[in-house]
């Protein structure tokens, strides 16, 4: 069991060396002079290539990388090349927000999709089991920020329920943090609850058809009671793998919903940062952005190995 | 080791390069919309064209004109405005960085100039009169007294010559400073003067004066112009919340008429849609610029007021006329422009919004003259030009910059010219950094589109060879350096010659000037109507 902890974390720490390469390559073949954008259209060459210096543009790219990483390594990804502000705080600022957006939407599919799969299952051969079902697909079918925009307005725009966007820290004013929240967490759980609805119904479907809980009926219990007691630990075991899937993909998905809703999180961060070309800012969020995708797996890797000790026997 | 590890770690790795893969190319096609999208007044090409100082005038020189410093009226109210933009700036220092977004916030409102400029006219400003000597070299300029910065100094002429002399030091790297490379000498001679020598007279100078270069800084207090910013303007910096707002406040000591509002908040909505939707719902007061006029249809019927003027964005199609290059012809050039229908052009990419040009001159400038007519409409004869030049079929490259009038309106540029019988194929570049690179740095283009928007700025746009526009022949340069060491009357004269020789040569194209849109809540007052300066003047806003 250890071992296979202990196998798991160094997976983990090479496919962040992995994606560091990468994203490091990435940014450098990009178009565009991070000085040239800076000084802007009426800048002279000299100055141009001076401040390439001083942001150590032009030192080799293998030591540009180890620098990079060693700051990274101490939870210090530098400053930026325009504003001269310091990324770390920056990015811990934006993380809050945009986690905020994540557990909500997290919590509000969850909330949906369990009992909403589960009900589909059990009603997979009634009428409205399969309306519900069909609603999913549809559901599955519509992109957030889809979702967001005609949310804006139909309850913001025009019926002035919610803010079209805008962020409200949670201390200064709890309800006006709710309001704002609201829309951006639905557009964002709309698809996972629907996508997640759809895993619940197949799991719970597949536990039906065990004989452990036929037995159960056939000892009398109706169905939902005899899900309840016995098979909702087993239904779990592939839920539990989605739902870490779905977290990695709601976390991108949030880069374009903070863009539809004005919210400043990680991925206005991100996109107004590769559009000024800060390159260590994009670098620095690209980075948390995939720990946190490596992370959540490292995470349901682990789960796996706890709710099913036929795993860990192996 | 068992399969199911094995699978795992083949899983994670794959999930860490996908999610690296996606997550950087997902955020470089999205940056496109991500852009600072400069429209009416927000400065496009980040500032494309800048004075270098060889043009232009500066009218009102000489006259030594004497400034009001108006009475302080009782101090405003206690309320915020809210006024919403797109472009966030990327910082408070536009001594180092460019973008449009910067001066908007910052001059006029937290910095002031010792000159300034109302409607078209350069009067007063920190300055209440100035001398200009006999041989127009010298200015002699006269401070007011009582000026004090935001952190309780005094202004004094001394932080005047610092501030002049800084523009020409290591200090300020932004292109711009360049505008004031006429300055020989500044001197300090008591604490009201201020005497500024130049090394050949220079008509563009005093309006230079009122631009970014010409902010005046408290000699003490530029350490940290990035996040501490001391100036003497109506209004004093408090705090920037990336990402969403910057917020200013009144400067109790302020010189001048005290601002109505106590609190100003710039939001920062970097989309269209997302800024008109924060009208419609109340988040914010004033539109400061609508980024397409359609969205003008939402707020018609009365809810709101609705503010149409002008700016200094001449919306310039430029042709790569290097040699080699197919628009180096004279015809085919011509027939770009003959082959434009503007009218119709600016009615479809642009809601009819905005003014006909002829040349690089908008009507607000004292230069200006109609030349609307130099290349009328005439697709026949388009194509005559096209077959003399032996250039039929020619495919042209038009590559524009990922902003709303530059996508809206290439289309538009691309179906006139194939209606005469060129081939355009459109790329569009995502600005700031693909568009610079490749059209700007390198000239690697047939046809683009960009807005210019800064003020008189003939002479950078078209006065030099090496920039992007090509042109800068030295007919034009001559004319250019007439204009600028001549009288004021010969300024004027020779700036007309300038400005048709540019048409003629169809040096470019000029598309339309780029309207001032505003949207404002409709008790709002003091909003200007047109935006000719760099800057977004909150002190004037008010509440009915």
């Amino acid at each position: 069991m250890l071992l296979r902890l202990l196998n798991r974390a160094l997976v983990l720490v090479a496919s962040v060396l992995v994606a560091s390469v990468l994203v490091f390559g990435f940014m450098r073949v990009l178009p565009g002079d991070p000085a040239r954008i800076a000084l802007g259209i009426n800048a002279s060459e000299g100055a141009v290539t001076q401040l390439r210096e001083q942001f150590g543009l032009e030192r080799p790219v293998l030591v540009q990388y180890l620098d990079w990483m060693r700051g990274l390594l101490t939870l210090d990804p530098g400053v930026e090349f325009i504003s001269r502000a310091a990324i770390g705080p920056q990015i811990a600022d934006r993380l809050q927000v945009t986690l905020w957006l994540v557990a909500a939407s997290m919590v509000l599919a969850v909330l949906v999709a369990v009992p909403v799969g589960t009900w589909m299952a059990v009603r997979h051969r009634h009428a409205d089991g399969m309306v519900v079902s069909a609603l999913s697909q549809v559901g599955v079918a519509v992109p957030a920020f889809l979702a967001g925009i005609l949310l804006i307005s139909v309850f913001a725009v025009r019926l002035g329920w919610f803010p079209s966007g805008g962020w409200v820290v949670p201390a200064a004013d709890p309800l006006g943090f709710v309001r704002g929240l609201t829309l951006p967490a639905i557009s964002l759980a709309l698809v996972q609850a629907a996508v997640l609805a759809r895993y619940v119904r197949s799991a719970v479907l597949d536990v039906l058809r065990e004989d452990y809980l036929r037995t159960a009926r056939a000892k009398g219990l109706r169905p939902l009671p005899a899900l309840w007691r016995h098979g909702l630990r087993n239904a779990s075991v592939p839920v539990v793998t989605v739902l870490g899937l779905q977290l990695a993909t709601l976390f991108i998905g949030a880069v374009v919903i903070e863009r539809v809703f004005v919210i400043p999180g990680l991925g206005s961060l991100l996109l107004d940062s590769v559009a000024r070309r800060e390159l260590l800012t994009v670098q620095a969020v690209v980075m948390v952005l995939v720990v946190v995708v490596l992370v959540i797996n490292f995470i349901v890797d682990v789960l796996y190995l706890l709710i099913d000790p036929r795993l860990r026997a192996r | 080791m068992t399969a199911t590890s094995t699978l795992t770690r083949a899983r994670t790795l794959a999930a860490a390069a996908l999610a690296s893969t996606a997550l950087v190319a997902g955020c470089s096609a999205g940056s496109g919309t991500a852009e600072p999208t400069p429209t009416a007044g927000s400065g496009t090409g980040e500032g494309a064209g800048d004075g270098t100082g060889h043009t232009g005038s500066g009218a009102g020189d000489g006259d030594g004109s004497t400034g009001t410093d108006g009475g302080t009226t009782p101090g405003g109210s206690e309320e915020t405005v809210r006024v919403g933009l797109v472009a966030e700036p990327a910082s408070l220092d536009f001594t180092t960085s460019s973008g449009a977004a910067i001066p908007q916030v910052m001059m006029d409102n937290v910095y002031e100039t010792l000159v300034t400029i109302d409607e078209g006219e350069i009067v007063p400003g920190l300055a209440e009169s100035w001398e200009v000597s006999e041989d127009r070299t010298t200015y002699t300029f006269t401070l007011s007294d009582g000026v004090t910065f935001s952190n309780g100094s005094e202004f004094t002429a001394e932080d005047a010559k610092f501030s002049i002399e800084r523009v020409s030091t290591d200090a300020w790297t932004n292109g711009l400073a360049a505008k004031l490379d006429v300055v020989e000498s500044v001197e300090a001679p008591d604490d009201t003067t201020v005497v500024v020598t130049l090394s050949r007279p220079s008509n563009q100078f005093l309006f230079n004066l009122t631009t970014l270069v010409g902010a005046m800084f408290d000699s003490e207090g530029v350490h940290d112009l990035a996040n501490d910013p001391i100036g003497t303007g109506p209004y004093v910096f408090e705090s920037w919340d990336r990402g969403s707002m910057i917020t200013l406040t009144r400067h109790e000591d302020y010189h001048g008429d005290a601002p109505y509002f106590q609190t100003v908040e710039m939001r920062y909505f970097r989309d269209g849609n997302a800024l008109n939707n924060a009208m419609l719902t109340d988040a914010i007061d004033v539109v400061a610029t609508v980024q397409a006029p359609e969205a003008l249809m939402e707020f018609e019927g009365g809810a709101y007021q609705i503010i149409e003027g002008t700016t200094n964005g001449e919306i310039v199609l430029s042709m790569n006329q290097q040699e080699g290059n197919p628009l180096s012809d004279l015809r085919l050039r011509q027939a770009v422009r003959h082959a434009i229908d503007h009218q119709s052009l600016m009615d479809t990419c642009w809601a009819g919004k905005g003014v006909l040009i002829g040349s690089m001159v908008p009507p607000t400038d004292p230069w200006y003259e109609d030349r609307t007519g130099d290349y009328p409409f005439d697709q026949d004869r388009a194509r005559d030009l096209i077959e003399e030049a032996g250039a039929g079929g020619t495919t042209l490259r038009l590559r524009i910059p990922t902003l709303p009038y530059a996508v809206a309106c290439g289309t538009v540029v691309e179906s006139m010219l194939e209606e005469v019988g060129l081939d355009v194929t459109i790329d569009e570049l995502e600005f700031p950094s693909a568009w610079l690179e490749t059209v700007f740095t390198n000239k690697d283009y047939d046809l683009s589109i960009v807005s210019h928007v800064e003020g008189r700025d003939m002479a950078a746009v078209f006065g030099n060879p090496d920039y992007y526009t090509t042109y800068g022949t030295e007919d034009l340069q001559a004319l250019l350096e007439a204009a600028d060491s001549g009288s004021e009357e010969q300024e004027i004269t020779k700036m007309h010659e300038a400005a048709r020789l540019i048409s003629e040569d169809a040096a470019a194209d000029f598309l339309f000037l780029l309207p001032n849109l505003m949207v404002a809540e409709p008790d709002i007052t003091g909003l200007p109507e047109n935006i000719l300066a760099e800057s977004f003047p909150l002190a004037d806003l008010a509440r009915d």
